[in-house]
C-alpha cells in the first residue's frame, strides 16, 4: 500500500505542472485584454500601460509563465488587480466557505441519495422504488438557481424562517451560520443526492444478485446483514469514486448556487474574476481547485483499501 | 416579570438593529482607494465613507462639503478654494491645505492613478494659507468643480496614504461619516459612525453594511425578508410587484448617463464597409426607425426616459433646437432609397447583459420594418469593449454612467481620438466647440455652445442615443431623508429609520 501511494503521489507532481500550463494558457485563450477590462470606465492610456506593465501584460506568454509559476513555487499566487489583495488572502479567507458548502451539500447527498439507492434496490419495483426514482428524476431535473429562487421565496420571504442569503462565520455565530447555509447545502445536495441514489440503486442491484449474497441469505443471515454488511460494501466503491469527483466538484465552488444565495465561496470569486479579466485570481483559484480535486482522487483510492478487502492484497 | 424582561430584551433588540443599515449593493465594489477605483458601485460605498470637495445637489448644483467656498480668477486659470476648519480624518489628522495639495498630487502622480486624466489640466497646486488652496491650470476648465464632486475630490488622511503605499485600499482612512471597519471581499463592507465626524448631527446609523447581491430577485428578497433596508438597481420588472406593498417605497432618478448605440464610422474596416457606418443617411434612417418610448416600455419596462443626446431632456444641458425626431417609417425608406441601399444589412453588437439584449431585439425588429435587416452579435460584456476598442464592429449596444458635467458624456466618447471614442469619430469643428465649451464658465453660453454640438453630432450620428435608464432604489418605508441626486449615489448624511 505505501509503495502504492508513493506511485500515486508521485504522479500528482507532473500532473499539478500540466495542469498549471493548461489554465495559463488555456487564460489566455480569453477574448479581451485585461488591461482594458481592468482600466475602468475612462480607459486611461497611462492607466492601461500601467496596468500591462505592472501585470507584465506586455511580456510573451511563456515569460508571464515563468514569472507565475515561480511565484507559486514560492507560496505566491499574485495579487488581485481588481481589488488589490494577494490572491492567497482571498482564497484562504474563501476555502473555508467552500469546504463547509461542500461538506454540508455532501453529508445532503449521502444521507438522501445513498439511502434512497439502498431503498429503492432492495425494494426493487415497489412503490418505495418507484418513489426513488421520482425524486432522483426531479432532483437532476430541477435547474439549481431555480429551485434556490424558490426556497428563498418561500423560507425567507413568506415563512421568514430562514435568512435570504448572505453568509455568517460559524465561528462569529453557528446558528446563523447554519441558518444561512442550509438552503445552499439543499439546493446543492439534491441535485447530487439524485445522481448518488442511481449509482447506488444499480450497484446495489448488481451486487444483490451476486452469488456470494445469495450464500451470504444461505446461511441464514437476517436481511439488514446482508445488505448493509455483505452487499453495501461492495456497492460502494463506485459510489466512493463519485462521490469524490462531486466532492471535488463542489470544492471547485457551486458558481450558481453561491451567486444565488450570495455566498462568498470560491465560485463567485471565480466568476467575478473571469468577467473582470483579474487573471492572478483565475489562475489561483484554478489551481488550489485543481489540487484539491487530485488530493480527493487519492483519497478515494485509499478508501476502496478500507471498503474491499481484496484490493489490499 | 420574565414577559417584562422579554420585552424589554426586544426592544433594546429592535433599536440596536435599528442603528445598522444594511444596504444590498448590485455588484462587489473595486478597490477602495479614491485614486484608483473604477467602479460606479465603488462610489456608492465611498459616498459613505469619503466626503469630497464639493458634493451635488438634486438638481446637479455643485454645493459645498469640505470646502467652504471658492473662487475663479479673473483669467479662469486658478480656482481657489476655502476649506472647512473642523474636519478631521478618520484617524485624527486634521483635513486641512496641505492635506488637500497632498490628495489631489496624489492623484495626479500614482501610478495607475485613474484620477490622473480628470485632473489633466491641474497644473499646480499651492498652499495659500492653513486653510485655503490654490488649484492652477493649464487652461480655464469648467468641468473642474463637479470633477471634485467625485473621487478625485475625495480626501484620505497623508499619513495613511503614506504609512499604507498600494495597500491603502484594503483599509481606507478617510474623513466621511462613518470609518471604515472590515471588508469580505464579495460578501459585506462594513463601516462604522465615526464619532469625530464634522457633520455628524446629521448621521442617525452606528453602523453601514454594504453587501452585493449580483441577483436582482436574491436582493429583492433580502429586503422582503427584512434582511436589507435598502436595495439599489431594483429590476424594471419588480417594480409593479413592490409598488402593492406598503412595507416598501420605491425611488427614481433619472441617470447622468445614457443608453446609446454606436456606429463605427471611421474605426477601420467594418465601419467603413458597411452602409450604416459609410453613410449618415443611412444611420439617419436608423434613427426614425425608432420609437424610442415603445422601446423604454418594452425593453425597459417603462423604467427609463427616452433622450437623444449624451444629457437627458431635463438637464439644464439639454440642446432644445434638436428635440427628439418622432418615428418615421416612410422618410427612413426613402432615405435607404436615396441612399442606394434599401436593405442594409447592419451587424448589431450587443453585450450579453439581459437589457442590452433586450434593447438590441426591439431595435432589431423596429428597423426591419423600414428595410433593415440586423443581426445580432451577442458578446461578452469585457471581449464586445475589445473588440469595440478595435474598431471590429458595425453597432455596438453600449451604456454610459455618465458624468454630472456634460463635458464629461460628450468629449470623451466624441472628440477626435478621445479614449473611449469607439466610433472613431472625427470632426474639427465640433470639436473646437467642445473645447470652447469646457473651457467656458457662464452656463448660459455653454448652453449654447452644446446647441451648436448637438446641431452638428445630429447631422453625423455617430451615436444614436437612445434614452436615460431610471436608478431604481426599493426601501423600507421606514427609512426617511433618502436625496435622489441624479448621478444615483446613496448619501448617509440625513438618512434615518422612522
Amino acid at each position: 500500500m505505501a509503495k502504492y501511494l508513493l506511485q500515486r503521489l508521485g504522479l500528482i507532481v507532473p500532473t499539478l505542472f500540466f495542469v498549471s500550463i493548461l489554465i495559463f494558457g488555456l487564460q489566455q485563450l480569453l477574448p479581451g485584454d485585461p488591461a482594458l477590462a481592468l482600466a475602468g470606465e475612462e480607459r486611461d492610456e497611462e492607466v492601461i500601460r500601467y496596468l500591462r506593465q505592472k501585470f507584465h501584460l506586455d511580456e510573451p506568454v511563456p515569460v508571464r509563465y515563468w514569472y507565475w509559476a515561480s511565484g507559486v513555487l514560492k507560496g505566491d499566487l499574485g495579487d488581485s488587480v481588481r481589488i488589490q489583495r494577494p490572491v492567497l488572502d482571498l482564497v484562504v479567507e474563501k476555502l473555508p466557505v467552500t469546504i463547509q458548502l461542500a461538506a454540508m451539500a455532501m453529508a445532503i447527498a449521502l444521507v438522501i441519495g445513498v439511502t434512497a439507492g439502498i431503498m429503492s434496490a432492495v425494494k426493487k419495483d415497489t412503490w418505495v422504488d418507484y418513489a426513488a426514482n421520482v425524486f432522483s428524476l426531479w432532483g437532476l431535473s430541477m435547474p439549481n438557481f431555480w429551485l434556490g429562487i424558490l426556497l428563498i421565496l418561500v423560507f425567507a420571504v413568506r415563512l421568514g424562517w430562514l435568512p435570504a442569503s448572505g453568509y455568517v462565520s460559524p465561528f462569529e455565530d453557528l446558528k446563523a451560520n447554519l441558518a444561512a447555509m442550509i438552503m445552499p447545502a439543499f439546493v446543492l445536495g439534491n441535485a447530487f443526492a439524485a445522481v448518488l441514489m442511481r449509482h447506488t440503486r444499480s450497484a446495489m442491484l448488481q451486487v444483490l444478485s451476486s452469488d456470494y449474497v445469495r450464500t451470504a441469505r444461505a446461511k441464514g443471515l437476517n436481511e439488514s446483514a446482508v445488505v448493509l454488511k455483505h452487499a453495501l460494501r461492495n456497492a460502494l466503491i463506485p459510489v466512493i469514486t463519485l462521490g469524490a469527483l462531486g466532492l471535488g466538484e463542489l470544492l471547485g465552488g457551486a458558481v450558481l448556487t453561491e451567486q444565488v444565495f450570495s455566498i462568498p465561496g470560491f465560485g463567485k470569486l471565480i466568476v467575478d474574476a473571469v468577467f473582470n479579466r483579474d487573471y492572478s485570481v483565475v489562475q489561483g483559484v484554478v489551481l488550489c481547485t485543481a489540487t484539491a480535486y487530485l488530493a480527493l482522487n487519492l483519497l478515494a483510492d485509499l478508501a476502496y483499501f478500507l471498503v474491499n478487502p481484496r484490493m489490499r492484497a | 416579570m420574565r414577559i417584562r424582561q422579554a420585552f424589554v430584551l426586544l426592544l433594546f433588540a429592535s433599536t440596536v438593529q435599528a442603528q445598522t443599515l444594511r444596504i444590498g449593493l448590485a455588484e462587489d465594489p473595486d478597490i477602495l482607494d479614491p485614486t484608483m477605483a473604477r467602479t460606479f458601485v465603488g462610489r456608492i460605498v465611498f459616498a459613505g465613507l469619503c466626503d469630497k470637495l464639493f458634493d451635488l445637489d438634486e438638481k446637479l448644483n455643485v454645493v459645498p462639503q469640505l470646502a467652504t467656498s471658492y473662487e475663479w480668477s479673473a483669467d479662469n486659470k486658478s480656482l481657489t478654494i476655502k476649506l472647512r476648519n473642523d474636519v478631521t480624518f478618520h484617524d485624527g489628522e486634521k483635513m486641512d491645505a496641505q492635506a488637500v495639495k497632498f490628495n489631489l498630487e496624489r492623484h495626479k502622480n500614482t501610478p495607475g492613478s485613474t484620477r490622473r486624466g480628470e485632473l489633466a489640466p491641474v497644473e499646480r497646486v499651492d498652499v495659500v494659507d492653513p486653510l485655503t488652496v490654490r488649484l492652477h491650470l493649464s487652461a480655464p476648465f469648467a468641468p473642474l468643480l463637479t470633477v471634485l464632486t467625485d473621487r478625485a475630490g475625495m480626501m484620505v488622511s497623508p499619513k495613511a496614504a503614506q504609512a499604507a503605499g498600494e495597500k491603502f485600499g484594503a483599509r481606507p482612512v478617510c474623513s466621511g461619516p462613518f470609518r471604515f471597519v472590515e471588508r469580505v471581499a464579495q460578501d459585506r463592507i462594513v463601516l462604522e459612525r465615526f464619532p469625530g465626524y464634522w457633520n455628524k448631527g446629521e448621521i442617525h446609523f452606528d453602523r453601514i453594511v454594504y453587501q452585493p447581491i449580483v441577483d436582482s430577485t436574491v436582493r429583492l428578497a433580502n429586503l422582503r425578508s427584512g434582511q436589507l433596508d435598502f436595495i439599489e438597481r431594483l429590476a424594471g420588472s419588480d417594480v409593479a410587484g413592490l409598488k402593492s406593498d406598503s412595507r416598501f417605497k420605491i425611488d427614481r432618478i433619472v441617470e447622468i448617463g445614457y443608453q446609446g448605440i454606436y456606429f463605427n464610422v471611421g474605426k477601420g474596416e467594418p465601419g467603413s464597409k458597411s452602409p450604416v457606418g459609410r453613410d449618415a443617411r443611412v444611420r439617419e434612417a436608423f434613427e426614425l426607425a425608432l420609437d424610442r418610448a415603445a422601446l423604454v416600455k418594452v425593453a425597459m419596462d417603462g423604467e427609463a426616459q427616452p433622450g437623444n443626446q449624451w444629457v437627458s431632456p431635463s438637464n439644464r444641458y439639454y440642446a432644445k433646437n434638436v428635440p427628439i425626431p418622432k418615428r418615421d417609417v416612410a422618410k427612413a425608406k426613402a432615405l435607404l432609397t436615396a441612399a442606394g441601399v434599401p436593405n442594409p444589412a447592419v451587424m448589431l453588437m450587443a453585450p450579453t447583459t439581459s437589457d442590452a439584449q433586450r434593447i438590441a431585439q426591439v431595435v432589431q425588429a423596429m428597423a426591419k420594418e423600414a428595410g433593415f435587416d440586423i443581426k445580432i452579435q451577442s458578446t461578452e460584456f469585457a471581449s464586445s469593449l475589445a473588440l469595440a476598442d478595435k474598431g471590429q464592429y458595425e453597432a455596438y449596444v453600449l451604456a454610459w454612467s455618465g458624468r454630472a458635467d456634460p463635458d464629461g458624456n460628450l468629449q470623451i466618447h466624441l472628440g477626435c481620438k478621445a479614449a473611449l471614442n469607439y466610433s472613431g469619430y472625427c470632426n474639427a469643428e465640433v470639436d473646437e466647440l467642445i473645447n470652447k465649451a469646457r473651457s467656458t464658465l457662464d452656463p448660459a453660453q455653454r448652453v449654447k455652445l452644446y446647441e451648436q454640438i448637438a446641431e452638428r453630432v445630429n447631422r453625423d450620428r455617430p451615436i444614436v442615443f437612445i434614452f436615460h435608464r431610471h436608478w431604481l432604489w426599493a426601501h423600507s418605508a421606514k427609512l426617511a431623508g433618502l436625496r435622489t441626486v441624479p448621478d444615483g449615489l446613496v448619501r448617509v448624511q440625513g438618512l434615518r429609520m422612522n
